[in-house]
Formats: structure tokens, C-alpha cells, sequence
């Protein structure tokens, strides 16, 4: 199988980067597209010419460190895929496939097909958590969660922080990914003490980092590999929107306890 | 080299009660006036970083990854152990510590497992407490399954994605600390050297994957939970960055080697298709459960599986395994499968493969039921072999999975360089020769969230440590000693690439060192490999250079030490002449076919000594002994 | 945007209601258009409040703008749109159409500018005279078209900004924005349709 590929390459960080085309006729239908790199690149080494940098690790779909665009679409054409995993039986002889970085500025290139996504840590560092230290709580069988609702939340815990969303959004948002950590912890007992303060911070940090905003436009759904739906956005703007409301002035003396 | 696995004796109930007590504490105004290396953001390393931090030790936290998310624990699907008898199906912490002990087949330490054991139930709890999102029943309580090696439902999951959820958990916890300034975290930068200064571990040297910077760290004590090295086969269910750098710079640096032969086959992979294949992708364990296990009676079936009537399939676990059938341990299902290829009864084009048949479950619990358990590991399957799973049985076959080796540890988990400390898969770990189903997601919270903090605190409160500079002769030489090396790889220029030479490694450990072995293979192997090393360092091409991202030199790197390694597990593997676990040498047999023990001679953990490069290592034994589980021939009949 | 959005759809939908009384006959829709003017609070309340809710309505898309530009500065070579419709996407460029159509609205029906015979007690015979010029007509019909297609979006995820989202509901109210767009839609068309075809005269 022979596919031409169109990839963006960029040295650095502040480099500018171009489309450079490359072919290879050693492709065969049963590889993923990593893997179809992973030849295109020894291709390369071999000729003296620097390899494609991607980003990847687990290739199970799971980790989430890879991703880019193929032909415009974050992840390429098969719904519900990871590059790791999208084989390319889904692609033709001889097709020319687009291969770019996901775009945005709070995504910076690092080199050729690999972004920076540290923005996405922070926005979690600011609130996507339960504040409970490592020691004895209750026995876990104490609290009972209703299944659909532990289901719920599993849904929106499935997200593995990959970027597609924010690629994919024409606005560049990160709301999908915000959302989904509210969604989740929002939904079960255990993040109800911090449900207020963590949408306000991890919105606020979410804002502050650059992404766009939300337009509910719903291309983030359509290429999320774990199929969270914008049900998870709306539940921010809910929680984001009460929080603000009844959010009281700093006083000096809650923050330290001490 | 003395190793003192610090055991503490006495009642094994109350074993870690007793050490907790008599360890000594760091008044917490001190404890921010330590600093603490922590290498690896997994499940060990995460969790552990996130409680140094949050009991106010200066954590240091450094991963290769861009994030601390993305750590290999995340692939984990299964699910976790817990000795929590939710069932009432008759489990125990004691049950759960027999289980493990046979099922690692009395080749590990029966306190540490017993500790675990213990810990599996605070696991629980605390996973429960930071929001992960285990399955539920209906009326709100905990779903438990069941998984290979147990004959009671102990099993914690979160769909097939519980990894993912307990690394997320953990994840979490550490970003909190991260905010809260207690713990820096350097994603994108790799551990390349250990740092010992006066018989001490006080730092690491580190490579910017950014920038290129060659960087050191100095600490009062390092932790590593860097994971296992089963990349050292090329083609594994490890995520493609994952390797054994880390620790093997630390068995350079004088920390002893446990065990590195003891890796484990993971029977429900699915299979090769092609030589351009980067890594092998793990169905969960868990399939078995509901899936029968089976392949044509006659050699050389080439009839699809739909075909093959009733009576000419041979289901050969439930058939040889009666009680267990197909939930045996992971090593006995994986050296049944290779042997019914070896006898020419594999399917698939490669005839490498076994049938995992689904047909019986969904004719007997409905389609529905079967894809609410296991819908997005059928998906997975089909997206990768095109093959739909609920109409055709899914080929499956062995892969590299984990490695039960690593660094040697004492029982308060440090090495035998003091101040290093080593978690997780990274050390020698509580599984013996064969981790069950369900115990590696279990050992790793259980090093980082409940035993490290405690052994880490004895340590520092005990030991005196002096402060050491960054222009200290060692930092200084250690520093230096990776440059050279960096420069050295980026100079041969030769003609062929990393991966030729990965993957040419990889093929001669799972031909001669993988699921059975013979001492002239092995022979075999150790000069393979050490002629190739030596062919690495005089035809490896690495392009660019050492100032900017450079994927080839990373992995470069990488391979390099696994050279080293790969000829250590062969070594290992050809001195422990007895099959025990997921080791197994033909030599050592019963006349049936299955494992046969040496406790008479290999009762014991293997450590090695490094001894200088081309120099052989020294092997230590510890000695295992066995007050409680007696050890007897496994069996699953 | 989704407040303000609403408050202007709900516009919307009051004028269509009296315009469409250009059906009934020439002194009903005059005398709606005289009862209009009489009611002067409720008249400039009204266009006060249109006024400041078109004002915000403007100034949050100039901001969202300036982020959206600003959050992806490199725009793709490539784009291949997967699931969202026309609407969302053109938001933008739907949005400042309509609002330049709303000024020569203005300018043609309320202060009379609008380069067609005016006569500003006879509102029925205005719209007829505006009509008959056959390129404003389809003009008309033009911009009614961009604006239901914004409006379709709009109501179809104010909701979702607003912070309702269910799997019950959210389909069928996306059913209904689409429903309540075309129906705006064949509304306010049909009054420049009816003049040119002579149906209003």
C-alpha cells in the first residue's frame, strides 16, 4: 500500500514550520497510523533526513498522548479512535492524507507534530480533585452511590486529556475538558464540599490559560475518543454559573485553619 | 555486598503494626527540611509523591511523559485486589496473602505479602474517598468480579479502564500538592544516572527532553517508581517510552538486581500480524471470566471457527484444569496456549493464536449483557483486526506483560544503597515468580500511599545526612559521565537505525528468554546479544543533536541499557535451573508437562551485584522461608 | 450572549405576531401600528431594552471574537467539520448581516429613508410601496433567511449555555429551535412574498 503524506514540520518551539510531502509505498492496511510513521521514519533515518517528531506512548488508546489532525479532523476519520489505533484499512491506495499539529495557543508546538499541553495539568492542579489525604477514611462501602450515577460519572472520567476537543473546536475550548472533570466529580457524593470553589477555579485557570470560548458548536463531541458529550459543558456553566452567583468576598481568616 | 531484608519476624499479623511503631518519625516542622527525589508519576510514584507532599516533605516529581497522567498504570484494565469480603464469598486479608503467595510460586517474601495483603483494603477506601469511580451494584454498594488465580470475587474495577482510574486518582492527589507548592513536577525530563555520594543515593542527573540540558538534583533520598522492563522484548503490552534506564543506572551505581528472569506472560493478547508491529495490545484478563478458551483437535484446522463442530474443539483448559479452568493463573494459560501451537493446533494466519469464544456466554446471559461487560474491550479488538467479536471468537495468544524483577529491596522497600528507595513494578516486588491477575495496581498504591511514607520518614529520622553541593566530585563526574555518553551516541553515525536493533533484541530475548527456556538457548542468547550490543555502538544511527527534541536519541539511550539487562535476565534465567512461575526451563518438568519447583536448591531471591562493565555479576541468594503458606507443587486440577 | 439572545428572539417573535396582521387588512394593521405608538411607556421601555440587549448582545461576540482569534492564532490548513451544522459555525458572519439588515430596516419602515414612497400615518401602504421594489423584496428574504439561521443555533443551545442538558430533552429541543427558526422563517417571508405576488396590495 502507497500513501503520500503531507506533514508539518517545525524545527522549534518558535521556529516557523511548513508542509513538507512524503511518500512511501510500505504501508500496509493492518498498521496504525503510528506505526505507518514509525516506517515512514526509519525511511528517513535511513536517507539522513531527521525523523517526524509524535507524540505517543501506551498505543492503546488509553494514555492519551497522542494525536494530531489527518485531513482536517482531529484523530482522522473513524469516530471514537485514537491515532494509535485508527488501522489504515479506513484510508486508500495512493490517498494523501494531512497531517497537522492541534492548534491552538494554549496548545504551543513543541516540534513537527507534538504540542504542549501543560495548560491542561493546571486547569486540574486548580480544582479537579477531592481534597483528601492518603490515611484512613471511612470504610468504602459506607457511601452508596446509585449506579446510574456512578455510571454517569464514569462516563465523564473516561476523558484521557488528549486535546482532540480543544483541536477540533473552531473556537479552540477547552470546555470539554473542564467539563468533563466537573461532570465527574459533580456527580458523586464525594465531590460535593468542593463542588463550588472547584468549578470556579477550574474555569477561571481554563480562561486564564487562552483558550477560546464555548460557541456549543459540538465538534469537541464528535471527535472525542471516549464519546463525553457536551451534556459535561452544560453541567460547568450550571455549576460555574450558581458558584459566581452566591460566591462570597475573601475573608482574611478562612484560607490557613490554623 | 550483605543483603539484610530487614524481615521484621514475629507474628505475621502484626508484623507492619510493630515496625510502623517502632520506625522513627520526622517532627513535621522538619519534614519540610528535606528534600525527596521522586522518578515516575505511575501508581507507585504518583501516589507516593502526592503523600510525601502532602505530609510536607519537598517533593521533587519527574516523569518522561508530558504529563503525569499519562504513566503507564493508566493502561491497567482489569481491575484491583481487595481483601474487603463484600461477597461474603469467604475471602480474607489471609486468603488474599495465601493466594498470593501461591500464586507467585513461593518466590516471595510472606511478611511483605502478608503487608499487602493489609494495605489492599485501605486501597479501597482511599481510591473510593478522591472520586474514582468504581462499578457499582444497584443498590449503591461496590461490584466486584472475579479474576485468573482466585476462586472468590475480590476484584475492584472501573469498566476496563480501572488503571485509568486509580492513575487519575492519584494523578489528582499530586496535582493538588503541585498547586499547593509542596511538590515541583518536571514532566519531559528522564532520569539518566543516580547520584551516590559517601555510600548514599543524593540525587539524580536528568536530560530536558526539551531542551537537551543535562541537569542533576540533589536530595536526602530518591524514590524510584519507574516501572517494569518488559520493552526489553521490543514487542510488549508496555507503552513504547516505557524502560529500565532508570533502575539499571542504579544497579550500576551499586543497588542489586532481583530476580530479573521472573517476567510474566500475559495469556489474552492479540496476536502478531506483521513485522511493522510497534507493540502488542492486552485484552483484559477479565474476558476470561465468560470467554472459553479453545482450539481444534486435529493439526492444522484450517476451517473457520464456526465450522469446527463441538465435539472436534478442544477447550484444553477446562479440560486439563478442571476446578480453575479457564481462570488458571496467567503463566499456566500462557504455557498452554504455546504449547497447543507448538503442537500445531494455532489458528489465525500465523497459526500463533487460540480461540477466546464468547458464543456460549451470549447464548446463555444475551449480547447485551456480555457488551455492558466487556462492550469496550470487544470494540478495541474489533477496531484493531476488523474482526467483530460478538459473531466470531477473538484470537488471542501470550504477550510480554510485566516484569516481577527489579531492583532488590528490603522490606521497608529500599535498596541496597541506602536512601533508595524503590516502588512498584520498579523493584522486585510482593508477586514472587508470577503476579495474579488484579496485584500490580494493588502493590503499587500500596508502596506509595502506605508504605513509603512510613519507611522514607524511619530513614530520614535515622540516617545522617550531610549536606552536599551541586559542585560535588560525584555530581560533577556523574554529570559529566552522561554527556560523554550523549555525545558518544550521537557520534558513530553509522548506518542502522534504533528500532532495527530493538527489534532485533527483542526477538532473541522472547526466542531464547520468553515463555520457556534452555540453558543452551540461553548460552546462546548471552552471546547474541553481546556481540549485537557491541555492533550498536559502531552502526547506530542517531540523527540531529543533543539540544533540542530528539526522539532517536531518547530511545537510543534506552536500548543501550537494555543490551545490558537482557543479557542479566538470561544470566539469571540459566543459573535458576527449575521452572517456578512465569520461568520456565524445559529442563525442569513434570512428566505432564507442568512446572516443576527446585525448592531444595532455588528457595531463595536472586540478586545481582554489578561488578564493572564487561565484568560478571556477582549473584547473592536471600533465602525465602516460609512460616505460614507451605510451599507446595501448585495445582489448578 | 444566550440572556441577551433570548431577550431578542422573544422580540422576534412578538414582531412577527403583529406584523402578520398585514393579512387581516389595511386598518387593522395601521390601527396595530397607531396602538403601537399610543403606548409610549411600554414603547420605549421595549426599545430600551432592545436597544441595551443588542448593545450586549454585539459587545460579548466583539469579545468572544477577540478569544476565539487570540486561542487560535495558526489557523489549520486543513478543516473538516464533523457533526456541527452550518448555523453554528457561521454564527459570526450570520450575526453582523442580520444586524446591518435590522439598520436598513430601520431606516426603511421606522424613519422612512429607506428609498421607497413613505408615508408615516399609512404603515400598510408602506410596506406595499417597500415590497413592490422587487430587489428589496428579495432582500428581505434574503436577510429573514440568515437570520433564522442564526436564530436556530441560538435556540437550539441557549439552554446548553444556560446549563440544561438532558438526553430526554435536548433532542427535541433542538427539534423546536429548527421548528420555531423555519416557522420565523416562512413568517416573515411571506409578507414581501404575498406583496410581490399581489396577494397584499
Amino acid at each position: 500500500m502507497r500513501l503520500v503524506f503531507h506533514i508539518w514540520r517545525q524545527a522549534t518551539a518558535s521556529a516557523p514550520g511548513k508542509m513538507v510531502r512524503y511518500e512511501s509505498a510500505n504501508m500496509n492496511p493492518d498498521m496504525s497510523m503510528l506505526e505507518a510513521l514509525d516506517v515512514l521514519n526509519e525511511e528517513l533515518i535511513t536517507q539522513g533526513t531527521e525523523p517526524v517528531v509524535f507524540e505517543h506512548d501506551c498505543r492503546e488508546g488509553i494514555c492519551g498522548s497522542c494525536g494530531f489532525m489527518i485531513n482536517g479532523i482531529a484523530h482522522g476519520p473513524l469516530a471514537r479512535t485514537t491515532v494509535c489505533q485508527l488501522t489504515l484499512r479506513h484510508f486508500k491506495d495512493g490517498e494523501e492524507l494531512y497531517l497537522e499539529p492541534w492548534r491552538a495557543s494554549a496548545f504551543p508546538v513543541l516540534k513537527d507534530l507534538m504540542v504542549d499541553r501543560a495548560s491542561f495539568d493546571r486547569i486540574i492542579a486548580a480544582g479537579g480533585y477531592c481534597s483528601v489525604p492518603a490515611g484512613s477514611p471511612q470504610d468504602a462501602n459506607a457511601l452508596l452511590i446509585p449506579k446510574p450515577e456512578a455510571d454517569r460519572a464514569m462516563d465523564a472520567a473516561a476523558c484521557i486529556g488528549c486535546g482532540a476537543c480543544v483541536a477540533a473546536c473552531p473556537n479552540a475550548s477547552a470546555s470539554l475538558f473542564t467539563g468533563a472533570k466537573i461532570t465527574h466529580l459533580g456527580l458523586m457524593p464525594q465531590g460535593q464540599p468542593e463542588r463550588e470553589i472547584r468549578a470556579l477555579r477550574m474555569v477561571r485557570q481554563m480562561n486564564g490559560e487562552g483558550f477560546g470560548h464555548c460557541g456549543n458548536i459540538g465538534e469537541c463531541e464528535a471527535v472525542c475518543p471516549k464519546g463525553i458529550s457536551i451534556e459535561v459543558i452544560a453541567r460547568m456553566n450550571r455549576d460555574f454559573a450558581g458558584a459566581s452567583i452566591t460566591e462570597r468576598p475573601k475573608s482574611g481568616a478562612a484560607e490557613d485553619g490554623a | 555486598m550483605k543483603l539484610d531484608s530487614k524481615i521484621p519476624g514475629g507474628p505475621i499479623e502484626t508484623a507492619w503494626d510493630r515496625t510502623r511503631f517502632e520506625n522513627k518519625l520526622v517532627n513535621p516542622a522538619n519534614k519540610r527540611k528535606y528534600e525527596v527525589i521522586v522518578v515516575g508519576s505511575g501508581l507507585a510514584g504518583g501516589s507516593a509523591a502526592a503523600t510525601l507532599g502532602e505530609l510536607g516533605y519537598n517533593v521533587k516529581c519527574f516523569c518522561f511523559q508530558d504529563s503525569p497522567r499519562r504513566a503507564h498504570s493508566i493502561a491497567a484494565q482489569g481491575g484491583i485486589n481487595a481483601a474487603k469480603n463484600y461477597q461474603n464469598d469467604g475471602d480474607s486479608i489471609y486468603r488474599l496473602f495465601y493466594d498470593t503467595v501461591k500464586g507467585g510460586d513461593f518466590r516471595a517474601r510472606e511478611y511483605n505479602v502478608y503487608r499487602l495483603a493489609q494495605n489492599s483494603v485501605n486501597i479501597i477506601d482511599q481510591a473510593v474517598a478522591q472520586g474514582v469511580p468504581f462499578a457499582r451494584e444497584y443498590g449503591g454498594t461496590l461490584a466486584n468480579r472475579s479474576f485468573g488465580g482466585a476462586q472468590v470475587s475480590r476484584t475492584f474495577y472501573a469498566r476496563g479502564q480501572t488503571g485509568q482510574q486509580l492513575l487519575l486518582g492519584a494523578y489528582q492527589a499530586l496535582e493538588r500538592q503541585i498547586d499547593a507548592g509542596r511538590v515541583k513536577m518536571f514532566p519531559r525530563t528522564e532520569m539518566l544516572d543516580l547520584i551516590v555520594i559517601d555510600g548514599k543515593a543524593r540525587g539524580i542527573v536528568t536530560r530536558n527532553m526539551v531542551t537537551g540540558a543535562i541537569e542533576t538534583h540533589i536530595a536526602d533520598a530518591v524514590i524510584l517508581g519507574t516501572g517494569g522492563y518488559g520493552n526489553v522484548y521490543y514487542l510488549s503490552t508496555n507503552a513504547k517510552g516505557s524502560n529500565c534506564t532508570a533502575i539499571w543506572r542504579a544497579y550500576k551505581r551499586g543497588a542489586a538486581f532481583g530476580n530479573p528472569c521472573f517476567t510474566q506472560i500475559h495469556p489474552t493478547c492479540i496476536p502478531v500480524s506483521g513485522d511493522y508491529q510497534s507493540k502488542l495490545t492486552l485484552m483484559s484478563e477479565s474476558l476470561r471470566n465468560d470467554g472459553r478458551i479453545w482450539v481444534p483437535l486435529k493439526k492444522g484446522d484450517k476451517r473457520s471457527p464456526e465450522q469446527i463442530p463441538e465435539n472436534e474443539r478442544d477447550y484444553y483448559l477446562e479440560r486439563r484444569y478442571p476446578s480453575f479452568g479457564n481462570l488458571v493463573p496467567r503463566d499456566v494459560a500462557s504455557r498452554n496456549a504455546k504449547a497447543v501451537c507448538d503442537e500445531g493446533r494455532g489458528v489465525g494466519e500465523t497459526a500463533l493464536g487460540v480461540y477466546l469464544d464468547f458464543g456460549a456466554a451470549i447464548s446463555r446471559l444475551g449480547e447485551d449483557k456480555i457488551r455492558e461487560r466487556y462492550g469496550n474491550l470487544f470494540e478495541m479488538y474489533e477496531r484493531i483486526t476488523d474482526e467483530n467479536p460478538y459473531k466470531v471468537p477473538m484470537r488471542i495468544y501470550p504477550a510480554i506483560h510485566y516484569t516481577m524483577g527489579g531492583l532488590w529491596v528490603d522490606y521497608n522497600l529500599q535498596s541496597t544503597i541506602p536512601g533508595l528507595f524503590v516502588i512498584g513494578e520498579a523493584n522486585f516486588s510482593d508477586h514472587g515468580a508470577n503476579r495474579l491477575g488484579a496485584s500490580a495496581l494493588m502493590q503499587g498504591l500500596s508502596d506509595g500511599y502506605f508504605i513509603i511514607p512510613y519507611t522514607l520518614g524511619n530513614y530520614l529520622a535515622s540516617a545522617k545526612i550531610d549536606k552536599v553541593s551541586d559542585s560535588a566530585p560525584e555530581v560533577q563526574a556523574a554529570r559529566a559521565g552522561i554527556q560523554d555518553r550523549t555525545k558518544q551516541l550521537l557520534g558513530i553515525n553509522g548506518k542502522r537505525t534504533v528500532d532495527s536493533f530493538h527489534r532485533e533484541l527483542g526477538k532473541i530475548m522472547w526466542d531464547e528468554c520468553g515463555m520457556a527456556r534452555t540453558a543452551p538457548g540461553l548460552e546462546k542468547a548471552i552471546s547474541r546479544i553481546q556481540s549485537l550490543r557491541q555492533e550498536f555502538w559502531k552502526d547506530v544511527k542517531v540523527l540531529g543533536k543533543n539540544e533540542e527534541i530528539n526522539q532517536s536519541l531518547e530511545k537510543a539511550g534506552r536500548v543501550a541499557d537494555f543490551f545490558e539487562l537482557g543479557e542479566l535476565m538470561c544470566r539469571d534465567a540459566l543459573t535458576r535451573n527449575e521452572s517456578c512461575g512465569g520461568h520456565f526451563r524445559e529442563e525442569s518438568q513434570t512428566p505432564d508437562g507442568e512446572a516443576m519447583r527446585d525448592d531444595a536448591n532455588f528457595s531463595h531471591a536472586s540478586a545481582w551485584e554489578y561488578k564493572g562493565d564487561n565484568q560478571t555479576p556477582e549473584l547473592h541468594k536471600e533465602p525465602l522461608e516460609f512460616h505460614y503458606v507451605h510451599p507446595s507443587q501448585r495445582s489448578y486440577k | 450572549m444566550a440572556v441577551t439572545g433570548v431577550v431578542l428572539a422573544g422580540f422576534i417573535v412578538g414582531h412577527l405576531l403583529g406584523n402578520l396582521q398585514i393579512f387581516i387588512g389595511r386598518d387593522t394593521f395601521n390601527g396595530y401600528a397607531e396602538g403601537l405608538k399610543k403606548l409610549h411607556v411600554l414603547l420605549w421601555g421595549t426599545r430600551a431594552a432592545l436597544l441595551v440587549s443588542v448593545a450586549l448582545h454585539i459587545w460579548s461576540t466583539i469579545q468572544l471574537a477577540a478569544r476565539r482569534s487570540s486561542a487560535r492564532p495558526v489557523a489549520y490548513q486543513k478543516y473538516t467539520a464533523q457533526t456541527s451544522s452550518y448555523a453554528s459555525r457561521t454564527m459570526y458572519m450570520s450575526g453582523p448581516i442580520v444586524a446591518a439588515f435590522i439598520v436598513y430596516h430601520l431606516l426603511h419602515f421606522t424613519i422612512g429613508v429607506g428609498g421607497t414612497p413613505y408615508d408615516a400615518g399609512d404603515p400598510y401602504g408602506n410596506v406595499v410601496a417597500g415590497f413592490k421594489v422587487i430587489p428589496v423584496a428579495l432582500a428581505y428574504v434574503i436577510a429573514m433567511g440568515l437570520l433564522c439561521l442564526h436564530l436556530r443555533h441560538g435556540l437550539a443551545s441557549f439552554l446548553q449555555t444556560l446549563g440544561v442538558n438532558h438526553p430526554a430533552y435536548t433532542p427535541k429541543i433542538k427539534l423546536a429551535a429548527s421548528l420555531i427558526a423555519g416557522l420565523i422563517f416562512l413568517g416573515f417571508s411571506s409578507i414581501p412574498v404575498a406583496v410581490m405576488a399581489g396577494v397584499v396590495s
